[in-house]
């Protein structure tokens, strides 16, 4: 509470690619800082009183949807859920995700990838019989632990964090990524799912695949939901190893 | 001029609309779902609690079945609902927790043997059934008979989600991103597409369909503060609203929950006041027990959302430069506990307020959570009053939570209507075609054109987020939680005010492209129409009813008022909807009004009600051997499409 009041510099990477001839720089606004103020407030405050053409994207603003991942005084995170007390000299500098492609200011397109990743992996249930299922009859039955486990790796939020720390990615355009693995995992965990091992070869048994993975860990650190990407990564390692 | 041609349009791409898009598309339609932002993201992801379907596969969900969920919803509702609607939900919401079961939801699955609970603050010891082992699983819930809720840890919103979106990406739908209906198209009497902006490019685009189903879920934001997401602004419903034709159902019927966050509205479980949580006022006080001697702070959440509320206005609250607020104290729980079992509201704390509960208390304050009212439509989920337009989930007045909406009934509307509905909508598809006058698109277009480019010129006049901040302080001043025919008179001016104001708005900002001033100025009027409709709907209705709740007339008057109110919004130039009354029958209800259970009953009761309990009571004795289905066959006939007729199924009792 003793820091009520105290000023904070905010500055933002303005770009708007729809406007001809506008270039990329850095801009700052200074407001004041309020209890438990996070970026979301601080952000729609610049827009309300200083600069109304200031884009970024909030939609849930408590850390579940994932859309306002940005780069944060160096670190890709969640910025709904930053406080600004977090930083102690009051000095704020806000980027775009990297590795997506830019909107304007730090909104960017995150949905268009996600889409075409989980087109690439088929991130659903295969199972040729399900469109038989009698709704009626009681469900399949499944290991209590099983489902535990599932969850637990079905908590990613698609928010992109990963794959904009990925030394991998920025070499490799094609490569698939942490959220990707992490996706396959989950369907080649879950019984529902008939996929068999080479059936997943087929889609991540190369260098774009799980086996491109340089193990630098950038995925695991940011991840904003704690998720155990490595483990995953060399979970599938071992799997497709086996089908050679 | 661009248009865009489909057979099934589907605005929103959150679970209610998603799972009608899966509908049309699987019947053979080309179907094309808009969406703010990725699906993904939308509304439905925050759910946590769970979803409610009568599966009784736990020992504390024993005896439970449609007729029980039945009961609860009507209760609920406090009578407010329809009741064909709600019961075609309750019959059909096991078949869609199958169904998203086998679509990958990791639902919570029973584990066999004993385990531990908490029940009215004391530790109990119950045991499942062997049989039921792997089956799903449900949890306590708040105005339920039965443990009901349907849950995956503590995501059930996301993985439902995530598991309806999968499903749409295998059918190949696609979900046009980061494009906002801003008209619906309608000539006729019918609905034919919507005019919709690109958010990014700020193209105007016209989309043409045989049906379009609005699914954007509620409007929670017309409120200054609300647990909903900062994208459930009402849209959907408003340009429904302003199409002069469809109206809006029981707009006034707004829920609050007692205990969020402050500043910024994001809930915490009323886990923490059912583990043994107080609330606490400005000098450490408990209060709850002053008004609540029996119930105290686990008094049913509209009670407790006013009692805080009268507390604040004997200026007990907080001060705080967000304005007053309570404390919710779990300190007592100990810090074992709160990180074992509160964990998620732990974190919320530790990300939002930066504080440890286990030390230290929670600013909190009842906040906007749930929107009853919406697109009003007939039970098959199209507009009463313009074909070929539909309405799902938070955004329809379907009607099965009348005056207040149980707790994990909400997802599974979203889900049960997407299929009941989807359907209905396949159906509307195969008979019909398209035709529409280039003329009359051409219209529609330069309409919403001319008034972006007004707004783009405008030299002076009003600030865009001055006027929102104005409505959401009017609203969450004068249509809150206590009604009073002078606070709502004031709202009524005010917003009609600012309704005029917002004819004449200035930008700072003058691009047309990707412009968030722009979108303000877009969707503030709208807003501001809504809100007059709940203001405007809140002030004629002199009852109380669920959540509507009048200080100047406490009772719930069924004599007067067992009806459901639905505006229009004829003229552009009007200053003030048009408001019409449609009567629920009490003569076709399965369950005819009683008391709700709580506090005193106060009700003033319809002539009819009597002479349908009589009735039902005949129909009871002449039908001895008639089994529950034959009897709710007699009782209230209720038609549903052909594939969702079945019974269901439940562990140790078959189809009975
Ligand atoms: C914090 C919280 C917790 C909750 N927990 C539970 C729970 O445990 N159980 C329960 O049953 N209910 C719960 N609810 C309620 C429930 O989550 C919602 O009612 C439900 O998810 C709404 O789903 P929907 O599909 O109708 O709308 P949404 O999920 O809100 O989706 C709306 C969609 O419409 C799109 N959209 C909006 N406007 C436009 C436009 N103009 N043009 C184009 N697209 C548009 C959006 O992009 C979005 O895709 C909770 C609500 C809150 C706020």
């Amino acid at each position: 509470m003793e820091q009520e009041g105290r000023k904070l510099t905010i500055q933002i990477l303005r770009f708007n690619p729809q406007l001809e001839g506008d270039t990329p720089r850095m801009v700052s606004y200074e407001i004041t800082e309020a209890p438990g103020m996070t970026i979301f407030i601080a952000l729609n405050e610049i827009r309300e009183k200083h600069d109304s053409s200031v884009q970024f994207d909030f939609i849930c603003r408590a850390g579940i949807c994932g859309s306002c991942a940005m780069i944060i005084n160096g670190t890709p995170d969640l910025a709904c859920r930053t406080l600004t007390s977090k930083f102690k000299d009051g000095q704020i500098k806000l980027l775009p995700l990297p590795g997506f492609k830019l909107i304007g200011d730090l909104s960017v397109d995150s949905g268009t990838f996600m889409r075409h990743m989980n087109e690439r992996i088929e991130g659903w249930i295969h199972d040729i019989k399900a469109d038989e299922v009698d709704f009626n009859k009681l469900e399949e039955r499944m290991d209590p632990d099983v489902a535990e486990e599932i969850y637990e790796l079905e908590r990613c939020v698609e928010c992109g964090c990963c794959i904009s720390a990925c030394a991998t990615k920025r070499m490799k355009d094609g490569f698939l990524g942490a959220v990707g693995f992490m996706k396959l995992a989950r369907y080649a965990l879950d019984p529902r799912d008939k996929r068999s091992d080479s059936d997943f070869y087929e889609i991540v048994g190369d260098d774009n695949g799980v086996f491109g993975c340089m193990s630098l860990l950038g995925c695991e650190d940011y991840c904003p939901k704690d998720l155990p990407h490595q483990t995953q990564i060399a979970y599938l390692r071992r799997k497709m190893l086996s089908v050679k | 001029m661009k248009v865009i041609y489909t057979d099934s349009l589907v605005i929103g791409g959150g679970l209610a609309g998603l799972r009608v898009a899966i509908a049309s598309k699987k019947r053979g339609f080309d179907t094309i779902v808009l969406s703010l932002m990725p699906a993904k993201r939308s509304h439905s992801a925050a759910a946590q609690g769970g979803m409610q379907a009568s599966l009784g596969a736990s020992v504390k969900g024993d005896g439970d079945d449609e007729n029980v969920h039945f009961e609860d919803t009507i209760k609920g509702s406090d009578w407010g609902a329809d009741q064909d609607v709600a019961r075609m939900f309750v019959n059909t919401a096991p078949k869609a927790i199958r169904e998203l079961s086998s679509w990958g939801v990791p639902w919570s699955r029973v584990r066999k043997g004993d385990r531990q609970v908490v029940i009215n603050a004391e530790k109990v010891t119950i045991t499942e059934k062997d049989e039921a082992h792997g089956l799903i699983t449900a949890r306590d819930f708040g105005g339920t008979k039965k443990w009901r809720t349907c849950y995956t840890s503590d995501g059930t919103g996301h993985t439902m989600l995530y598991a309806v979106d999968n499903k749409a990406i295998e059918l190949d739908i696609p979900v046009h991103e980061r494009k906002e209906a801003i008209a619906l198209i309608h000539d006729d009497g019918a609905c034919k597409g919507a005019i919709v902006r690109d958010l990014v490019t700020g193209e105007l685009i016209a989309y043409v369909s045989k049906t379009t189903t609005v699914a954007t879920g509620g409007y929670g934001r017309i409120y200054s503060v609300s647990t909903n997401a900062i994208i459930c602004e009402g849209i959907g419903a408003a340009i429904a609203l302003e199409t002069g034709v469809a109206p809006l159902g029981n707009m006034e019927a707004v829920q609050f929950h007692p205990t969020a966050i402050v500043p910024v509205g994001i809930l915490t479980t009323e886990g923490c006041r059912g583990d043994g949580g107080l609330l606490l006022d400005k000098d450490g006080y408990r209060f709850m027990p002053d008004y609540e001697p029996d119930k105290k702070e686990l008094a049913s959440r509209d009670v407790v959302s006013r009692r805080m509320t009268e507390h604040m206005r004997k200026g007990k609250g907080s001060p705080s430069r967000y304005g007053d607020h309570l404390w919710l104290d779990i300190r007592l729980l100990g810090k074992e506990h709160i990180n074992k079992n509160l964990r998620e509201v732990k974190e919320i704390c530790e990300y939002f307020l930066g504080i440890d509960p286990v030390n230290e208390l929670i600013p909190v304050r009842p906040t906007q959570h749930y929107s009853m009212g919406g697109v009003r439509t007939k039970s098959n989920g199209e507009s009463p009053e313009l074909r070929g337009l539909f309405s799902v989930g938070e955004a329809a007045c379907w009607d099965m939570h009348g005056f207040n909406r149980l707790g994990g009934n909400s997802v599974a509307e979203t889900v049960v209507a997407g299929m009941i509905v989807g359907e209905y909508v396949a159906d509307y598809c195969e008979n019909t075609s398209v035709n529409i006058e280039t003329s009359v698109l051409e219209k529609f277009l330069k309409k919403e054109e001319d008034k972006i480019t007004e707004l783009l010129e405008r030299e002076t006049g009003e600030n865009v987020f001055e006027l929102k901040e104005a409505m959401q302080e009017t609203m969450m001043t004068n249509v809150g939680i206590f009604r009073n025919g002078d606070d709502l008179q004031t709202a009524v001016d005010t917003l009609k005010d600012l309704l005029k104001r917002s004819k004449n708005i200035c930008l700072k900002n003058k691009i047309r492209s990707s412009n968030p001033e722009l979108v303000e100025a877009i969707r503030v009027p709208k807003m501001i129409k809504l809100a007059i409709t709940v203001a405007y709907g809140a002030l004629l209705r002199t009852e109380s009813r669920g959540a509507h709740s009048r200080e100047d007339f406490p009772e719930r008057n069924d004599k007067e008022w067992l009806k459901r109110t639905l505006t229009y919004w004829r003229n552009e130039s009007d200053d003030l909807p048009e408001v019409k009354y449609e009567d629920l029958d009490i003569m076709k209800m399965e369950m005819p009004p009683a008391s709700r259970g709580y506090g005193v009953d106060n009700t003033i009761h319809h002539p009819d009600t009597e002479k349908r309990v009589a009735e039902v009571e005949e129909i009871l004795k002449a039908n001895p051997d008639a089994d529950r289905h034959e009897i709710q066959n007699l009782l209230m006939p209720i038609e549903i499409p052909e594939k969702f007729r079945g019974q269901n199924e439940r562990v140790g009792r078959g189809f009975k």
